[in-house]
């Protein structure tokens, strides 16, 4: 049986087109992947993210607690702020990629991939049982208190603030969420219930992300497309979110990450605070960083017409040695460029913006070339 | 509900058929498309192919799927559609029209009976 989230019953009253994704039944689009990414580059989309997973962590010494478990400096998001960052295995491997928000003093809420809950989860419990001060942490799987939304797109933070305004008389609020920083958190009333609402996403435009408790997601949910749609926001599916974040090069777990791939192979060395003491994989990745890796993640584009690129097609390097160097872990046709794009895993020789690879495509090579991550980079305006 | 002409004939596999003497035209139907959503590739069989009926011959890909046709009947690949191979996005909005893949010379006209009744599709896709 696969799970539902709160808002299944929204996405059926929407005509969403439900797919099995990593246990969950879930939209995978609503009128099309196209016009929902579209939306969300041009104007705003909201989206249903409510599969994935909280866990709270809180103490005195919860800080220290996540500084050992994962791989970024904790201690630079103070409360207030949330932090992407990656939790790893003593070979450097990533467990997940999550979000650690800052919600409060000695609060903190992880929020973790949806297919992940499960051995994040066991994980963490396990470096818990082995932490010296575990008595002065509280780990709590709190996936299933909570759903989740994001809304984003360039026109949010138009009506952001018609959506979920301060309470009055409630003096603890932050200031209205659209003068909210990238990467801020905060604490926000809605039907009574304390919501978390944080800047970030998962798209490549500004936007929000909210946390709340699932009595009230559908609520929310409600509010934002009502409060949204005269500002052109769609609801979206899984399909316009995953080619928006394949065109921003973000990575997905299960695609560019998994336990036998580091961080510094994917390329988020900037994530990784080798810096900051010992953390769970450290030796590893401090060794990769100094000698090297034999694969990297990198990000491509087709040079003409083709199908698009998909999970596990060969990568061929183009000359003088014509061979297979590696496999597509992500891809698709990019809406906002026309072309296929996407990532995969090659010897760091190959890893270059401006070296000619091929992309075999059901037995036929077709031309492409290693950029820059992002591959899609917004048009300046004016 | 979606579009089903009443002057063709369909496989199950949802390609549509409409014929012309000793040759057809195929495409996909409307509810495929419909399934399938946005298209943005289509790759079409090569002229003078012979193919068998239930031959995958040609590849629909939507942003999401890769999706092959099937030869609805057997013969040689008289022609090709090159407009709908420039844009994909035809099959969508006329897949009955411009949205046709390939014409064939049946070499075992036969074999239109196996194929499925307007009534028959529109039964198979719950309609």
């Amino acid at each position: 049986m696969l799970k539902r989230t709160p808002l299944f019953a929204a996405h059926q009253k929407l005509g969403g087109k439900l797919i099995e994704f990593g246990g969950w039944e879930m939209p995978v689009h609503y009128t099309g992947i196209l016009e929902e990414h579209q939306a969300v580059r041009a104007a705003a989309g909201l989206f249903d993210i409510s599969h994935m997973g909280e866990v709270r962590v809180r103490g005195p010494k919860a800080q220290d607690f996540l500084n050992h478990a994962l791989t970024n400096e904790v201690r630079k998001a103070p409360a207030g702020r949330g932090q992407y960052t990656l939790m790893c295995n003593e070979r450097g491997g990533v467990v997940d990629d999550l979000y650690a928000y800052h919600v409060g003093p000695d609060d903190f809420l992880l929020v973790i991939n949806a297919s992940r809950i499960e051995d994040d989860v066991a994980w963490l419990q396990k470096q818990h049982a082995g932490f010296a001060d575990g008595g002065k942490v509280q780990l709590e799987n709190a996936s299933d208190e909570f759903g989740a939304v994001a809304v984003q797109g360039p026109r949010v933070a138009e009506f952001i603030d018609q959506c979920l305004a301060r309470l009055p008389g409630s003096e603890s609020m932050a200031a209205p969420l659209s003068l909210l920083e990238k990467n801020d958190v905060t604490v926000f009333g809605f039907e009574g219930e304390n919501i978390y609402v944080a800047r970030t996403g998962y798209t490549g435009e500004d936007g929000f992300e909210v946390v709340a408790p699932v009595e009230v997601i559908e609520g929310v949910w409600n509010r934002i497309l009502e409060v949204g749609r005269p500002f052109g926001l769609k609801p979206c599916g899984l399909g316009a979110r995953d080619t928006l974040r394949t065109e921003m090069c973000y990575p997905l777990y299960g695609h560019e990450l998994d336990e036998n791939t580091t961080p510094i192979e994917a390329g988020l060395g900037f994530f990784v605070a080798l810096d900051k003491g010992d953390f769970i994989g450290r030796s590893v990745l401090a060794g990769q960083k100094e000698q090297g890796v034999s694969k990297k993640c990198v990000a491509f584009k087709i040079a003409g017409k083709s199908a698009p690129p998909r999970p596990h097609y060969p990568i061929w390097s183009a000359g003088p040695e014509v061979k297979q160097i590696g496999e597509v872990v992500s891809g698709t046709q990019s809406p906002s460029l026309g072309v296929g794009i996407g990532m995969g895993y090659v010897p760091p020789q190959f890893a270059k913006p401006g070296v000619a690879i091929e992309i075999e495509i059901r037995g036929k090579r077709f031309a492409a070339v290693v950029v820059q991550k992002p591959v899609y980079r917004k048009p300046t305006r004016g | 509900m979606t579009n089903v002409p009443s002057d063709l004939k369909y496989a199950r596999s949802h390609e549509w058929v409409r014929l012309s003497g000793d040759t057809v035209t195929v495409g996909i139907t409307d509810h495929a498309q419909h399934e399938l959503t946005d298209v943005v590739f289509v790759e079409l069989p090569d002229v003078g192919r012979r193919v068998k009926a239930g031959e995958a011959c040609a590849v629909v890909e939507s942003v999401k799927t890769a999706s092959d046709i099937y030869s609805p009947v057997s013969g040689e690949i008289l022609e090709v559609n090159k407009a709908v191979a420039d844009n994909p996005a035809s099959v969508n909005s006329e897949p009955y029209g411009g949205g046709w893949f390939f014409k064939i010379k049946l070499s075992n006209p036969g074999e239109l009976t196996h194929l499925l009744s307007p009534e028959s599709y529109k039964a198979q896709i719950g309609q």
